[in-house]
């Protein structure tokens, strides 16, 4: 790193970026708020993996989660609500070249752009996918989002959540052709900073859910995690993450779990008592679409005057 | 005709220079004067051969025999600018040797061709024997699955290569197999072959071929025929087991007679059951033998396009298809004495053409523009674009993609159009009502993108598979706020192709979305157009990857023309946050009321600007008169042809053409000023003018009318329908007489 080799030569000309390099405008959000911590993590990870700025574009939708491109210093793309993925996947699908980040919520995810979630899954491009996932609508001001927990009151359902929120994690694992699922909270920050690095470094879409805290609207969901952490379980493999002991001490609840087993990733998903946190699946080799949609790609002008031409000789007369 | 704009190549993301909009003015136009040799990058006739210049002219068919495919040599140079200059003396030269053969030829067969005959709207009796016709229309009628469409597209496309001016229309039903026997259900074709250009369906056909009785219900319900159109109709209902059945044929026998139609019953599927044993696929080549018979085809060419059609399928079934084409061509010599020649005119002979319907040419015009991506969701009637795509755009480097709904179709395309790849999205009207959002989001990040809109019956499902011209306001004025685009809309088979290259070029130029209508009408439309001599100039500029200059902003707009140039991901400095809201020239989310104003201007100033650049729309006729009719889209050959006949018959009448919706093409006020009435004919709705409790204050007009009445504040008037089916010239011509009348009458009370 910072152009010493191994063999203590020096490469001027080579660029290096410090964490300075990849931070944008100075972040908007509330005091408090865990969206703050992810877009350290998402810093570090860049400045770790050493991305170029112009060659990374960080992709939104709309929620207090996709501001996040507005403080990256790469390029973004602050889109429209629930419509995140497909502009993502446009991008990617023509610029394999580019590294994409998706910052995305749980109403921008899972509720307005449901559809766009499960085909993105399903395209499985690389592309890195953050869920700022805090069970509420924050920016509209504290309406039910799909994760709202049972009975917690909101604008739109003053006396509590009226129906049992969505296991996004249950959703996602059922999805034909999933890559990468994972599971964070946001005060985690060797854990939130190992999974979201692993997630970076996967080609294919990396799917995180990042339990996040907000403390303005829903103050209860997140304190209730951090109060209880025999509710959180924290899954490490030698496939999946790995942390230090000192980290393991903070989790009453501890599994090995091998990221490449899909059923096991689906009862732990499932399993009510304790949110899993860590990789929950990973399987390297599922079919790429991006792969596929960037043929062509690089093709020689004379070629296509050529196939042009072939194309219209079909219909010529 | 109309020569589109081509820009000159730049990079995508490069605004147009002053020097630039000048050169695009000059380029502009409906300047027949203007020859390809003025447009940059031009290579007409010419081609490289290691890295040497040739020149080729190609042969007109009837003299290949002689002198082969095409006439070529080389101009021993490797430069363009001097091949560009020496083509012309190799271009005369060929031409001079295929006019002395073409006069050999003549002077051989002098005397033998007879002077076109008139068709004598008439009687059965004078239709029969051998007849030289300059156009004739014939339909095909069949349930759903019985490959009526399949028999019409092979007689269109070998008329389109004999020559012939050709334009067929799909009678497509909704349902993919909807009930036999059903008026509703029918489906079919109806292909019109003149000895010149034919741009329109035409009026009454002269022939139907009906697979049954029922079906020929719903196309006398649309005015398809008329006194004395020849009837060809299977006979097997008069003798089917269902009594039923006998007894509406018996009675759609008289009816048809009574309605002074011209019924021949014919044994067809008696004779097919003597070839195949289920005659319902197969039937078709059955009938085209007989009208390659009865219309003097070529049946070499007919059976080289069965062949092709069926060339995925066995030997066999071509052998059996075949053989069924033959014995339908017998069978018309033996039993019918219709014979009908249409000569092709030699004037309006191309010297290379390409026979194809408007979708497909949409699809190779992506391709010609180099738009490497087109993201679509299946939506009729515009699908047909994309299956096209699906098997050649790999010629091009390109991919289809099929997205999950609408809405992520055209957030794909701006993707990769954000990211220096201009895409394309295909969609119809429920899909633009879908893709409205993002469409703004473009219009308001200043995102080029191409959105092709093949309009359908609307609104909401509407009419899937037939024509209208319904989404003009949607396209103009379809997004919260204001959301400045350019509209484009193609009138002819081979603007579908050209406009695609345009808009591409005016979407990169511009920064803007750009909206090229086209609609069911030309999307299934086929005709034979003059091959386009794609340049690598037609193609997107390679990907800008250049360093950006840092104290230049994302959105630096100049105040006049609002255009800006864009940083493309991957150009090192520019980078920025596109943002759909309210944002400074800095992409900075900006909720100030001085930025807010600056942002609406200058997207605003950008449409201003290109309307600077055009010239004024052509006049069809004359420049004054009682009566200019102002269309746009599909319409433009029936209009066209119903003015030239009211002219000749001495009728003040002339037309316009609009193909600029957005901005308007300039001029239009001074041009309306000369004609004591002017009016609008479209395929959309407005209200009758003698409708119940419409007066005049009240009357909701068509949508161009709508348009221009608010654009130029003056009076115009409107005439639309929307009856599912594309306007026939008889129709607009009945229109035009009434207004004619109609201002007859205001001048002599005024007088």
């Amino acid at each position: 790193m910072f152009g010493l080799k191994g063999d203590w030569s020096l490469e001027v000309k080579d660029r290096y970026f410090t964490l300075q390099d990849y931070c944008g405008a100075e972040p908007r959000w509330c005091t408090g708020c865990g969206d703050h911590g992810i877009l350290a993590a998402v810093h570090r990870v860049c400045r770790d993996a050493q991305i170029k700025p112009e060659k990374t574009v960080a992709v939104s939708g709309i929620g207090c989660s996709s501001r996040l491109p507005h403080y990256m210093n790469t390029y973004g793309f602050h889109g429209l609500h629930g419509r995140a993925l497909p502009v993502a996947c446009g991008i990617k699908s023509r610029r394999p070249d580019l590294d994409v980040w998706v910052a995305t919520g749980d109403g921008d995810c899972f509720s307005i752009g449901a559809a766009h979630w499960i085909y993105a899954l399903r395209y499985n491009m690389d592309i890195t996918l953050l869920v700022f996932d805090n069970g509420i609508y924050g920016l509209t001001k504290k309406q039910t989002s799909p994760t709202t927990p049972l009975d917690v009151p909101t604008n739109t359902h003053p006396s509590g959540a009226l129906l049992p929120p969505l296991n996004p994690l249950s959703v996602t694992l059922g999805v034909t052709n999933i890559s990468f699922v994972a599971q964070i909270v946001d005060w985690n920050a060797p854990l939130r900073h190992e999974v979201i690095k692993k997630a970076h470094e996967h080609k294919g879409t990396s799917f995180v859910r990042i339990i996040q805290r907000c403390p303005v609207y829903v103050e209860s969901i997140g304190k209730s995690l951090q109060d209880n952490p025999a509710r959180l379980k924290l899954i490490t493999h030698e496939k999946g993450v790995q942390v230090d002991d000192a980290l393991k001490r903070l989790f009453p609840n501890h599994a090995e779990h091998d990221p490449s087993d899909l059923a096991a990733a689906r009862a732990l998903a499932q399993d009510e008592s304790a949110l899993p946190l860590g990789i929950l699946y990973h399987n390297p080799d599922a079919p790429r679409y991006d792969l596929m949609s960037s043929v062509g790609l690089g093709m020689s002008v004379d070629d296509k005057l050529a196939g042009m031409n072939k194309a219209l000789d079909h219909f010529a007369i | 005709m109309f020569i589109p704009i081509y820009l000159p190549q730049t990079p995508c993301n490069k605004r147009p220079t002053s020097e630039k909009v000048q050169f695009f003015n000059s380029r502009y136009g409906r300047d027949q004067s203007m020859t390809n040799s003025q447009i940059a990058g031009d290579t007409k006739y010419l081609f490289k051969r290691d890295n040497t210049w040739w020149v080729k002219l190609a042969v007109p068919r009837p003299l290949r025999d002689i002198l082969g495919y095409d006439m070529r040599r080389s101009l021993h140079t490797h430069d363009i600018e001097a091949a560009r200059e020496a083509r012309w003396a190799a271009i005369q030269e060929f031409r001079d040797e295929i006019e002395k053969i073409r006069a050999e030829q003549a002077s051989q067969r002098s005397g033998t061709v007879a002077p076109l005959a008139k068709d004598q709207d008439g009687s059965g009796e004078t239709q029969h024997g051998l007849r030289q016709l300059d156009q004739y229309i014939v339909e095909i009628v069949s349930d759903s699955g019985e490959g009526a469409q399949k028999c019409g597209q092979v007689l269109g496309l070998v008329s389109g290569k004999m020559g012939n001016g050709v334009w067929t229309v799909e009678i497509i039903p909704a349902e993919i197999q909807p009930p036999a026997r059903e008026r509703q259900g029918a489906s079919g074709i109806r292909v019109r072959v003149g000895s010149k250009e034919v741009t329109n369906m035409g009026n009454e056909a002269d022939m139907v071929v009906a697979f049954n009785e029922q079906v020929l219900y719903s196309r006398i319900d649309n005015g398809a025929y008329k006194k004395g159109t020849i009837v060809l109709l299977e006979s097997m209902w008069a003798e089917d087991p269902d009594e039923k059945i006998r007894k509406q044929y018996q009675e759609a026998l008289a009816d048809f007679g009574a309605q002074g139609l011209v019924v021949h019953e014919l044994p067809i599927q008696k004779e097919c059951l003597k070839l195949v044993p289920d005659p319902r696929k197969g039937k078709n080549m059955f009938v085209l033998g007989m009208l390659c018979r009865i219309l003097s085809r070529d049946t070499d060419m007919a059976k080289n396009e069965i062949a092709n059609t069926f060339r995925r399928k066995s030997e066999k079934v071509i052998e059996i298809n075949h053989a069924l084409f033959d014995a339908g061509y017998a069978f018309a010599r033996e039993n019918l004495d219709y014979e009908i020649e249409i000569p092709t005119a030699e004037e309006y002979r191309m010297e290379s053409a390409v026979v194809i319907n408007g979708n497909t040419a949409a699809g190779l015009g992506v391709m010609a523009a180099g738009i490497e991506m087109v993201a679509m969701y299946p939506i009729t009637p515009a699908t047909s674009a994309s299956h096209y795509l699906a098997e050649d755009f790999r010629l091009t480097g390109g991919f289809v993609h099929q997205a999950e709904d609408e809405i992520a179709a055209i957030g794909f395309a701006i993707g990769a159009s954000y990211a220096g790849k201009t895409a394309c999205t295909i969609t119809s009207g429920p899909g633009m009502a879908l893709k409205t959002e993002m469409i703004g989001l473009a219009v308001m990040a200043e995102v080029p993108l191409v959105i092709i809109d093949v309009q359908r019956g609307s609104p909401s499902t509407g009419l899937p598979t037939k024509v209208e011209q319904g989404d003009l306001l949607a396209s103009l004025y379809g997004a919260p706020g204001d959301s400045p685009k350019i509209v484009i809309a193609a009138a002819t088979i081979s603007e579908c192709f050209h406009f695609v290259v345009m808009a591409r070029k005016l979407a990169e130029s511009f920064r803007t979305p750009v909206i090229m209508l086209t609609d069911a009408n030309l999307a299934t439309g086929v005709q034979p157009i003059a091959r386009p001599e794609v340049t690598d100039e037609w193609f997107a500029a390679p990907l800008d990857q250049s360093a950006w200059d840092e104290d230049v902003s994302p959105y630096d707009w100049d105040e006049t023309t609002g255009l800006s140039d864009r940083p493309i991901p991957g150009m090192r400095g520019g980078e920025y946050i596109l943002t759909g809201l309210a944002h400074n020239r800095d992409s900075k989310i900006a909720y100030d009321s001085a930025s807010n104003q600056e942002g609406m201007n200058m997207r605003s100033r950008k449409l201003t600007a290109l309307g600077a650049t055009m010239k004024p729309p052509e006049i069809h006729g004359d420049p004054s008169g009682d009566l200019l009719i102002v269309g746009w889209g599909s319409t433009l050959g029936a209009i066209e042809e119903a003015v030239d006949l009211a002219r000749a018959q001495g009728k003040k009448v002339s037309s316009t053409h609009l193909r600029f919706l957005s901005p308007l093409e300039p001029g239009l006020k001074e041009i309306f000023s000369r004609f004591k009435k002017v009016m609008t004919i479209e395929i959309n709705y407005s209200d009758d003018p003698g409708a119940p409790l419409i007066n005049e204050e009240n009357r909701r007009y068509s949508q161009l009318a709508l348009v221009l009445r608010a654009h130029t504040l003056m009076d115009i008037g409107c005439w639309s329908k929307v009856p599912g089916h594309p306007l026939q010239p008889g129709a607009i011509g009945r229109v035009i007489d009434a207004n004619l009348t109609e201002t007859e009458g205001a001048e002599a009370c005024s007088a």
